[in-house]
């Protein structure tokens, strides 16, 4: 029997090997296969000594990336002049990066970034495979199985969902918590979660639109693109970014009902073509409370509660939460400008406080009505200052140890480089997000009557006439006045031509 | 009761004109109410859609209309008159519950009375013009800038349209009233459908 089994045997060790090479073939229309590269084919002690090994060929990708906020975590608005980026703004997540850098930086593209001693312009400080990486394996966060950096280097590829969704899937501390549009659904989507990224039909990636040039990445969140009026993006006319809808669908992109393409100089196409945000398999934090933070089990160990779908509703180191689904967005007017609260702005904690504004009315031509997340929570201010107040929250002495609010926010604020009086308690804010991912396919988009009624989605939204949703209510009670007046008359007149009926 | 001779008054084109006027404006406030958010009957996407066409439709017949008034010289039925007013006022105030004898006899040269020629002319330089050029306008919102009309504003538009529709819609209640003034309820309606109204026959 054995000779007619192994030419059978023989043939399925072919297909395998066959189909483990297909498997670190190189991605569609690259001309490189790194699994076939010498200088990969050993053994790395190190993410550094990868680093190494790809800025041989690749020599000028580390100095690209040092000019990134991927690399720099730092921004300065041109249109505000405010220092942004992960390194400088408060947001009511995790509240801030400075102290607890260490644990913030799993997500930075570089190699050891633990405090102020991180040298930006190291080389072999990129970390090249966390955006590179098409294995799955790779990963820097010491809790999970150190990686075979040798198998990872050798099939180095293109970005993928899966890749920038290692970090912007779960920004906010963990999946779907922060953006609402952004969360592991999109990793293998079909068409009702992403229309472009389905994986079944046009499996856009994020670079697909996000285009990239030397290492820098369009599309911003502290500068975005609100508007776009040049149509479609022909190279050579434009900065070849892919990032708004119009630059590859144009402004007048309705054919059915050109009515539609009316809306586009008041509208995001994503009012109505998002018409829910978290629409996949996960929920997205609404509410986030630090307030409660701190509660402990009588034994002293910090405790977690769950609601009905698994959602964590409180953490003794955070606080309480709210998780959403299917969430209806609310609706600004917003231009692209957006302001931030940051560390030693002066707040009015009778108020809500916005740790960010978006700008724009209806009165400025670059102003769209766009949807938008709003994350709400409190979190603590200075009582003495006026000012929002940040934790040390990770590490033996961070306030996810010792659950003690004034020690934690004194090392916070003294790493910010931000007075602290000693006073603090918590005020509510409030934060925005833009909602953009997602894009429901065309049945799914809404229709005209979600907007165009009274306590429609756009009741909050100011400065434009909506018909369906306004009226002058004097004009309607004359007219209807009026009109019950000469109804009434008639009648009346009527009646007595019945009474005198008889008459001459 | 003097007897009643039968004029032919309503030509069959103006029967036309009037009954699909009618429906079009009847259907027009319908939806164009809706449109106004006053209520939810075909869901506004459908209502913008049909009063749209219903508009268009409207302007079509306008066209025909005034080319028919112009070439007939029917148009002349609507000059305004003060010959005779007092008396169709007095008529409809007084005479009417007294029994007395209507004091306009219509004639195919001079159909109406000076109520209705007024009434008519109003509806015809004041109400309509002001309806179609405000829900051109409203349709075109978005020329506008490019029409050098960058500075109107759709709420004034909005305004216009809906206080001329209200017009309209109160000139209805007292234009299908009147109609029942006739020697009978409907005779007047009549009269509208197949174009031969009765006048009484002086006598001689």
């Amino acid at each position: 029997m054995a000779y007619k089994i192994l030419p059978t045997l023989y043939s399925f060790a072919l297909l395998i090997a066959l189909s483990v090479i297909s498997g670190t073939a190189v991605a569609a229309g690259s001309t490189a296969d790194h699994s076939t590269f010498e200088g990969l084919k050993r053994s790395f002690e190190s993410g550094p000594d990868v680093t190494r090994a790809c800025l041989e060929c690749h020599t000028e990708a580390a100095r690209q990336i040092h000019k990134t906020t991927h690399w720099t975590w730092e921004y300065e608005n041109p249109k505000t002049g405010q220092l942004l980026g992960k390194k400088n703004v408060v947001n009511n997540f995790c509240l801030s990066t400075s102290s607890n850098i260490a644990a913030c930086s799993t997500c930075h593209i570089g190699y050891g970034w633990k405090d102020d001693t991180f040298d930006f312009t190291s080389e072999q400080n990129v970390d090249c495979l966390v955006c590179h990486d098409t294995t799955g394996t790779y990963t820097k966060d010491p809790k999970n199985k150190a990686p075979d950096l040798t198998k990872v280097a050798l099939n180095v590829g293109p970005t993928s969902r899966a890749t920038c969704g290692e970090c912007h899937f779960k920004g906010g501390g963990g999946e779907a918590v922060k953006h609402g549009d952004l969360d592991p659904s999109l990793d293998n989507p079909d068409i009702f979660v992403d229309v472009h990224m389905d994986k079944d039909g046009l499996d856009f990636v994020c670079s697909t639109c996000h285009s990239t040039d030397q290492h820098a990445v369009a599309g911003s969140r502290y500068t975005p693109k609100a508007s776009d009026n040049h149509g479609i993006d022909v190279p050579g006319k434009s900065d070849g970014a892919r990032t708004t809808c119009q630059s590859c669908h144009g402004d007048v992109p309705h054919v059915k009902n050109a009515k539609l393409n009316d809306h586009t100089d008041k509208l995001a196409c994503q009012t109505c073509h998002i018409p829910e945000y978290s629409r996949g398999d996960y929920a997205s934090k609404e509410w986030w409370d630090w307030s409660t933070a701190g509660q402990l089990k009588a034994d002293n160990t910090p405790l977690s509660k769950v609601d009905a779908n698994n959602h964590e509703i409180y953490n003794s180191k955070k606080g309480d939460f709210r998780w959403e689904n299917n969430v209806i967005p609310e609706y600004v007017w917003f231009n692209g400008t957006v302001r931030y609260t940051l560390l030693g702005d002066k707040i009015d904690p009778t108020n809500v406080v916005p740790i960010n504004s978006f700008e724009g009315s209806a009165d400025d031509p670059e102003a769209r009505i766009w949807p938008v997340k709003v994350m709400r929570g409190k979190q603590p201010y200075d009582r003495a200052n006026m000012t929002l107040a940040v934790p040390h929250t990770v590490g033996k002495d961070g306030f996810w140890q010792t659950f003690e609010w004034k020690p934690s926010l004194a090392r916070g604020m003294a790493a910010a480089g931000a007075k602290f009086s000693g006073e603090y308690d918590f005020v509510e804010t409030t934060m925005m997000w833009p909602i953009t991912h997602m894009v429901a396919p065309r049945e799914q988009a809404l229709g005209c009557d979600s907007c165009h009624a009274r306590n429609g989605r756009m009741e909050a939204v100011a400065g434009v006439y909506i018909p369906g949703r306004d009226s002058l209510p004097l004009l309607d009670t004359l007219g209807f006045g009026l009109l019950g007046l000469t109804f009434a008359g008639t009648l009346f007149h009527g009646v007595m031509r019945f009474i005198f009926r008889n008459r001459g | 009761m003097a007897d009643l001779k039968p004029i032919y008054v309503f030509k069959r084109f103006e029967r036309f004109w009037h009954w699909s006027q009618a429906a079009l404006i009847m259907f027009m406030a319908l939806t164009g109410f809706e449109v106004h958010g006053t209520y939810m009957l075909f869901g506004f996407e459908q209502a913008s859609s049909l009063h749209t066409t219903a508009a268009w439709a409207l302007i079509g017949l306008w066209l025909f209309a005034i080319f028919w008034h112009l070439t007939t010289g029917e148009w002349k039925q609507y000059i305004p008159t003060t010959e005779n007013m007092m008396g169709v006022m007095r008529y409809y105030s007084i005479g009417i519950f007294t029994g007395a004898p209507h004091p306009f006899k219509p004639t195919q040269l001079n159909k109406h009375n000076p109520m209705q020629r007024v009434a008519y002319l109003l509806f015809k330089v004041v109400m309509a013009p002001m309806i179609w050029i405000s829900g051109l306008l409203y349709l075109y919102y978005n020329a506008w800038a490019d029409w050098g009309l960058g500075e109107l504003d759709l709420s004034v538009i909005a305004l216009i349209h809906t206080a001329a529709a209200f017009m309209l819609l109160i000139f209805l209640v007292g234009h299908v009233y009147l109609t029942t003034t006739g020697h009978t309820l409907f005779s007047q309606i009549k009269a509208m459908i197949t174009g031969w109204d009765e006048v009484e026959e002086d006598p001689q």
